[in-house]
């Protein structure tokens, strides 16, 4: 089977995000730019399944600027057997990151598709959902556990109410949650071994893909910032102040 | 004049909540209100949703595929309503950020994430970063509006409205390659972290598993759900489905206790929106006391037995 695994390069999670003070965006220069890590999950549970004996291909695709490279290298020395980048400098909303998807997953013919739940930069949690639309198969969001038999899946999905257990057919598009799993180290033969790895680039203007309906972001602010109370002397004053301000009956 | 539609969340038999905070926005946005039920039945769901304030008129969409909310089968349905509407909304809760995606692609739409405020009735305010900015959107008027509305950021709307139930038929065949199993509840029958209205979180000050005690035990007397701080989770206390914070689940309620937590940026990320924010910690100087509303300084051992005799009392 073939599967494919969407990384997308975001803000690492560490870096505390600051907002240009024009609002015209968010600073992203000079910080330190990671895989999602979503996507990262998405990728070790692909490497899994291979691992786990059925025969697999595992290609890592993205979308964005010519040194996204470096994070597919990257995929590549976790393990994914090739890479291909769909080259663009434009922001790509979902649908039509959807879209590119759609396009890469008809010309690999894939079994499987297993993305992120969502980017820790828009926060949409909107692409695998759309994929799974335009694609006419199913979605299995927010997975915790994934079993793979035969022609179906058994995913169970973290959902507000618990855990949810569904059946999906094969092809289908999976999107990870935290739990799913963690995500292996790279080592330093595996890196040296990556360089020799197929990693291919196109343009997405060559790819034939309509652009898409978007949001058009017209400004950023900084959250109102959460200022400190004051501390109390007593359990008793505490709860009178709870219960003044309405919080507590 | 603005036709909004509204899918209304729910486990068959009850209406969730979040339904009434999507109205909220929905009312934000103006115009005619109409909310979607899709059951297998929903007679009990369409009449609550139709007490909803606001409410025009409640479409109850009953088939026997729309017993489970299964997104690959209820998407088709919404995107073919969605033609006969200029918004159509949904909680940003796991049922709506599954369903409303999928809905909005077969529409051929773009869809706006956790709406927070509502500027025009096609400009949004919503976060990104986890909450460390916030955009400003415009989504284009056609085909449609999608939008999942994030619920901390709206309150429920009030009851009293008198909505007709319509039903509604949705001619389409729907697929079969995606089946629900079961659901596996929580058994502590606790509230559900993501959407309790209240929270009691423990950190490394609790010291142990079995310390944790003391923070169920107060929970309960508070019917609050329970988090606790990543630090609390990688020290192998709880486990990581408590864990509160950017890299866990991102909360807000109305009331959040955080007992023995020092309060790391990324534990403050998941919590900054929740109303009322009290500190218990032993060190008066932990940085949780910069963001909290109210705090307690001492011993949580000695402090959470004597809140919960002061809880008790009238």
């Amino acid at each position: 089977m073939k599967i494919l695994v969407g990384i997308k390069r975001v803000v690492d999670y560490s870096v505390r995000i600051q907002v240009k003070k024009d609002g015209s965006g968010v600073e992203t220069g000079g910080v330190k730019l990671s895989i999602n890590p979503f996507d990262e999950i998405a990728l070790e549970e692909a490497l899994r399944i291979r691992e786990k004996g059925v025969q697999a291909e595992v290609v890592a695709v993205s979308i964005g600027p010519a040194d996204v490279q470096q994070q597919l290298r990257t995929a590549l020395a976790m393990g994914a057997d090739r890479a291909t980048l769909v080259e663009t400098t434009d922001a790509v909303q979902p649908l039509m990151a959807a879209r590119v998807f759609l396009e890469l997953v008809k010309r690999e013919n894939a079994d499987l598709v297993i993305l992120g739940k969502q980017a820790i930069d828009d926060d949409c949690n909107q692409t695998g959902q759309m994929l799974a639309a335009l694609w006419d198969r199913p979605q299995a969001t927010f997975a915790s556990a994934v079993e793979l038999k035969g022609k179906t899946l058994r995913v169970t999905r973290e959902v507000d109410a618990g855990l949810e257990v569904m059946d999906v057919d094969l092809p289908a598009v999976i999107t990870t949650d935290l739990r799913l799993n963690t995500p292996r180290f790279v080592k330093m033969p595996d890196i040296m071994k990556a360089k020799s790895k197929p990693l291919a680039t196109l343009k997405l203007a060559e790819l034939g893909v309509a652009p898409a309906p978007a949001l058009e972001y017209v400004s950023y602010a900084a959250p109102t910032p959460r200022s400190g109370g004051r501390k109390l002397e007593s359990v008793q004053a505490l709860v009178k102040e709870l219960r003044d301000r309405g919080v507590l009956s | 004049m603005n036709k909004i539609l509204v899918i209304a969340e729910h486990d068959g038999a009850k209406l969730n909540n979040s339904t009434a905070r999507a109205v909220s926005c929905a009312l934000a946005v103006g115009g005619d209100i109409d909310i979607a039920v899709f059951a297998a039945d929903g007679k009990a769901v369409c009449a609550a949703a139709g007490k909803l304030k606001g409410v025009k008129r409640v479409l109850r969409i009953a088939r026997p595929e729309n017993q489970a909310p299964l997104a690959a089968v209820l998407a088709p349905q919404i995107a073919k309503l969605a033609a006969e509407y200029s918004h159509v909304l949904a909680p940003s809760t796991t049922f709506g950020k599954d369903v409303l995606p999928r809905a909005a692609a077969l529409a051929g739409a773009a869809q706006v994430s956790d709406v927070m405020k509502v500027v025009d009735p096609y400009t949004f305010e919503r976060p990104i970063y986890a909450g460390n900015a916030i955009a400003t959107v415009k989504a284009p008027a056609k085909p449609c509006v999608f939008a999942t509305v994030r619920t901390a950021s709206w309150s429920a709307c009030g009851e009293g409205g008198s909505a007709s139930v319509v039903d509604q038929t949705v001619d389409l065949v729907l697929p079969l390659h995606s089946r629900y199993v079961e659901l596996k509840k929580d058994e502590s029958g606790r509230p559900d972290l993501q959407s309790a209205g209240r929270v009691v979180s423990g950190g490394r000050g609790v010291g142990s598993k079995e310390n944790f005690a003391v923070i169920y035990k107060l929970a309960d007397k508070l019917g609050a759900a329970v988090g606790a701080s990543r630090a609390a989770v990688d020290a192998g206390f709880v486990p990581n489905d408590l864990q509160v914070g950017q890299t866990g689940k991102i909360i807000a309620p109305d009331l959040y206790i955080a007992v023995g937590i020092s309060g790391a940026i990324q534990h403050i990320t998941g919590i900054k929106d929740a109303r009322t924010i009290v500190a218990i910690n032993r060190d008066g100087d932990a940085p949780i006391f910069q963001v909290a509303d109210l705090g307690l300084v001492g011993d949580l051992f000695q402090l959470l037995p004597e809140l919960e005799k002061e809880l008790d009392k009238v």
